[in-house]
């Protein structure tokens, strides 16, 4: 169908853009200007290349597309690279969501801008290799590689206790991830290939499945976040720049949950369904948990951190239900949390730039100096409580309805997060927002420029048009989902077979 | 071929009796010249080095065995001779400054590195137990010298003499060690010993622990470390990045040929050492590290650290395992000689600047040199794509292999130990309020940077060729 790499080519044309800035001499205007909108060009262009990838999408075919195979190392160790329905819809994400960044990084970062926009670009790199990679070494490449521009992203260009926040990032997720290399190891002396698509068709024994399921799960539960293991995010998440925060929630977040769907689950059966009640556990505890916590801060930041959390746990339990609904939820609402978790943060970046606080006290009363930003900000805070019509609440619907079939009491305590996260939405929301305008140094502030209003409004439609119309991303991911959990459940069922016949 | 004399032949130690040869004819020339000809004599080694090198390669292929055995070139000697050779090379380029300083202009310093890269390849091809120890003093007694080599500073003669009297009691040691081996087997070749050992009677086992001891104080590891961070401080620092690299790479290399040429029936016996000695190391280093202000010390426990996770490799007692072992100490070798090479290029107002606190905003200041040395330093934490990964995962998958959980999960939370105290120098150049600029950096600094860094850049873009290598040499010695 294809006769260029158009994978490849999304894959590392940011890195291409990286080069060019690196080759723009100088700190002056001129020369942040050019890298500025050198970046912005890579990315858009980035985007629109992996538009085709949509374009040329077959979505009635559960396996990957756009394969691309080439040696790598050694023998059982390739290059292989393609999308299905499940990794499509979070590579459109990352580049979707790149050129927001970058605008919104346009008069915010003033300070070693060519260096700023390279880390980004190669994080993009990475980001997208991660989710199109189909060799579990080459993934794993893509996946640690991303700390390194991340480390630095938050360490240089991030808020006072930036030192602590970046170290305690790297280190935590250095350590789940070494965990699961050693388990990829395993796997790879137990099948001789450490080739996704063929380990997803081994069978691998119930004892390495129990094991490498733990070491794959200490990488990703600490990347999702999960309670307990999710304490480096709000730290990350109130230190990193702006468009550090929207990358950390819209995308690396989302790297947890997509690893749970693509090995996990399909690779590991057996000990998806054995450890599924402690999926349930801990995500009920974090969107229960990490909601009141959420309902006790004042750095506005911190509290859409928590709620990242609390949003994470209704992902991590709709996979680990293992029903078509939970595990189509869970993609959904993976994605459209994407678009509002990065939306929200680029709606406090937008007044920090102006007031240089992230302190919910500090403000109040927006509305009276700022009302489109408080129309705006009211749509991501629906979305973000999951109030029917936006994105938000499609994502949590599915989960809760696919857990439902599973486990009566998880879906039960569930529900409560939902309630939560309203109660801490709509404080947040009447805290900045509503209310008298009584503070002297808000007394000027601005409504939205026009290049924040550009960058927010796309996100506004996506929002509202998820809402209403889900179809696109659940159809794009219909076909691999529903053979997901085929898989999934021929295997737990065959095992059960097995056991009453003996 | 009639190149033989009193009946063997000659022709598998031709490099080892050119370098000889070539090391003493430049001797004379400085002899005869005196310190002037300093910067020539140390030009005609690196010279030397490089037609050694050619040479090596230019051996017919396969195993060639001369002395009755005593001495092999195998694929796996070769790879590691050429290893030994470009870490030689390189830090004669390094020294050039060194050697370059009025007050230090010793011709004698090339001519030991070159005597003591000859005791490197001696050991290397080692056969039987006096070739080992005959190449292991030579290395040694050469090292001695050169740790010293900066007659009138206090550091450099403690770090030499230091070195030269722990040293001698690892040698008594190992030669301890080889007398009680050739009393329980009646031989000192390798193949004879591992026809004889093929149980662990406890005389043979005690053979091995004091064999061990010794060869663990070449390649400092724990608990035979305890010279490494005073001589690496000590010493000047080319000689520092010589003694991180090449002779590493011959005190490894004869670990790895002893103990699967020679003990090959008795695994279990020293895989329980080699497990021992590889989690002490690795978790010393990524501990004693954390705390270090001097930049050379720190370095001295990051190696310390590495060797731990070489010997990882080795403990899997597997040709994979020696594959692992190949790949990490030539990535390795890498490693250093950049890291060394930045430190080399720390310079001041004409005064080079050791403590960690003087790369404070380098990146501001010298940007490429920051780039490159955050770039080595996450190569060194194992961070992929860059080529540190490598070297952990080649050595990883092979411990796996052989069902040693244990060490691999102990050796995986060290490495993000270790992880924190290269994090904390990027920190403090990245992160921190800048220093003045540095001063210009020599060319061949830059150069051997250059090399060095892109290697570790770029490795995992085309990793082919070393592992294929790795793994035929690896393959030679079973």
């Amino acid at each position: 169908m294809t006769t260029w790499p158009i994978l490849s080519v999304v894959t590392f044309l940011p890195t291409v853009g990286a080069l060019l800035v690196y080759l723009v001499r100088g700190d002056d205007k001129a020369a942040q200007r050019n890298v500025r909108w050198i970046a912005l060009w890579t990315t858009l262009v980035t985007f629109a290349v992996s538009l085709l990838l949509v374009a040329r999408f077959d979505p009635t075919q559960a396996d990957f597309q756009f394969v691309e195979k080439a040696p790598w190392l050694a023998n059982a160790i390739t290059y292989h690279m393609g999308v299905d329905g499940i990794s499509l819809p979070f590579v459109i994400l990352t580049t979707a969501l790149m050129p927001f960044c970058i605008v919104a990084s346009w008069k915010s970062v003033k300070l070693r801008v060519g260096e700023y926009m390279m880390a980004f670009l190669i994080l993009e790199t990475l980001m997208v290799g991660t989710f199109s990679s189909l060799d579990l070494v080459l993934f794993y490449l893509f996946f640690e590689g991303g700390l390194i521009p991340m480390f630095l992203i938050i360490g240089i260009w991030g808020g006072p206790r930036r030192v602590y926040a970046s170290f305690k990032f790297f280190l935590y997720t250095f350590l789940g991830s070494v965990l699961m290399l050693l388990a990829i190891m395993a796997l790879y002396w137990n099948a001789g290939t450490t080739d996704i698509p063929t380990l997803m068709h081994a069978a691998v024994p119930r004892s390495l499945q129990i094991w490498a399921w733990l070491a794959f799960f200490a990488s990703f539960a600490v990347k999702m976040p999960m309670w307990p293991v999710h304490t480096w995010l709000p730290d990350a998440h109130v230190e990193a720049p702006t468009a550090g925060s929207v990358i950390l929630a819209a995308i690396l977040l989302k790297m947890g949950g997509y690893g749970f769907l693509r090995f996990s689950l399909p690779m590991f059966p057996l000990a998806s369904q054995y450890f599924a009640p402690l999926v349930f556990s801990l995500s009920v505890i974090a969107i229960i948990y990490t909601s009141l916590v959420a309902l006790m801060q004042e750095d506005m930041k911190k509290l859409i951190a928590y709620s990242s959390v609390a949003h994470m746990g209704f992902v991590t339990m709709g996979i680990f239900a293992g029903t078509t609904q939970g595990v189509a939820g869970g993609v959904f609402q993976m994605i459209s949390h994407g678009i509002v978790s990065g939306a929200l943060f680029l709606c406090v970046g937008i007044v920090y730039d102006r007031m240089h606080t992230r302190e919910i006290a500090a403000y109040g009363g927006l509305v009276n100096r700022m009302p489109l930003y408080a129309l705006v900000f009211m749509v991501f805070t629906m979305a973000n409580v999951g109030l029917p019509g936006t994105s938000g609440f499609v994502g949590e619907f599915m989960t809760l309805l696919g857990t439902f079939k599973v486990s009566l009491p998880t879906t039960v305590f569930a529900t409560t997060g939902v309630i939560l996260s309203a109660a801490y939405a709509l404080w947040l929301y009447r805290k900045v927002v509503f209310g008298a305008l009584v503070k002297p140094s808000l007394a000027t502030i601005k409504d939205l420029t026009f290049r924040e209003s550009l960058t927010l409004v796309p996100l506004v439609a996506l929002t509202i048009l998820f809402g209403v119309y889900p179809k696109p991303i659940l159809d794009m991911s219909a076909t691999s989902v529903q053979q997901l959990v085929n898989n999934y459940n021929t295997a737990v069922t065959a095992v059960k077979a097995a056991a009453l016949t003996q | 071929m009639s190149f033989q004399s009193a009946g063997y032949q000659l022709l598998p130690v031709l490099p080892e009796l050119v370098l000889a040869a070539g090391a003493m004819v430049l001797l004379m020339i400085g002899a005869f010249q005196g310190v002037r000809v300093t910067g020539l004599v140390t030009a005609l080694a690196v010279v030397l080095l490089v037609i050694v090198g050619v040479l090596e390669l230019t051996l017919p292929a396969g195993k060639l065995v001369t002395f009755n055995g005593s001495f092999i070139v195998d694929d796996f000697a070769r790879f590691l001779k050429i290893l030994a050779l470009i870490g030689s090379g390189a830090t004669l380029i390094l020294s050039a400054e060194f050697l370059a300083d009025p007050s230090r202009r010793i011709f004698e310093y090339s001519i030991l590195v070159l005597l003591s890269t000859l005791g490197m390849m001696v050991l290397i091809s080692a056969g039987d137990l006096i070739t080992l120890y005959l190449g292991l003093e030579l290395m040694s007694l050469a090292l001695y010298v050169v740790a010293a080599s900066n007659r009138d500073d206090v550091k450099s003669t403690e770090a030499g003499l230091k070195y030269f009297v722990l040293g001698a009691l690892s040698s008594g040691m190992l030669l301890y060690g080889a007398s009680l081996i050739y009393g329980f087997t009646g031989t000192v070749s390798f193949a004879g010993i591992a026809a004889a050992a093929k149980t662990g009677s406890i005389g043979i086992v005690f053979g091995i622990v004091f064999l061990l001891a010794g060869l663990c104080f070449k390649v400092s590891a724990v608990p035979f470390h305890m010279w490494t961070p005073d001589v690496y401080e000590g010493a000047p620092t080319p000689v520092t990045a010589f003694f991180a690299s090449a002779p590493k790479v011959a005190a490894l290399a004869v670990f790895t040929r002893v103990t699967l040429t020679a003990f090959p029936g008795i695994i279990p016996e020293w895989q329980q050492i080699v497990v021992f000695v590889a989690i002490a190391s690795m978790a010393l280093g990524s501990f004693a590290a954390i705390g270090q202000k001097n930049i050379k010390r720190l370095m001295a426990y990051s190696s310390i650290g590495h060797m731990g996770f070489a010997l990882v490799g080795l403990a899997s007692g597997t040709a994979e395992g020696a594959q692992g072992v190949l790949v990490y100490i030539a990535i390795y070798v890498a490693m250093t000689l950049g890291a060394f090479t930045v430190i080399l290029a720390m310079k001041r107002e004409g005064r080079h600047v050791e403590n960690i606190s003087d790369f404070a905003g380098l990146s501001r200041t010298n940007p490429l040199l920051a780039f490159f040395f955050a770039m080595l330093l996450f190569s060194l934490a194992g961070v992929p794509p860059l080529a540190g990964f490598f070297g952990k995962f080649y050595v990883f998958v092979a411990a796996i292999q052989a069902h040693l959980f244990t060490l691999a999960v102990i050796g995986v939370i060290t490495s993000v130990i270790g992880a924190y105290y290269y994090l904390s120098i990027v920190k403090v150049m990245y992160f921190d309020e800048q220093l003045t600029r540095l001063d210009p950096v020599r060319v061949e600094l830059r150069a051997v940077l250059a090399v060095a860094g892109l290697f570790n850049l770029f490795f995992f873009i085309y990793p082919g060729p070393l592992v294929s290598v790795a793994s035929a040499a690896a393959k030679s010695l079973f």
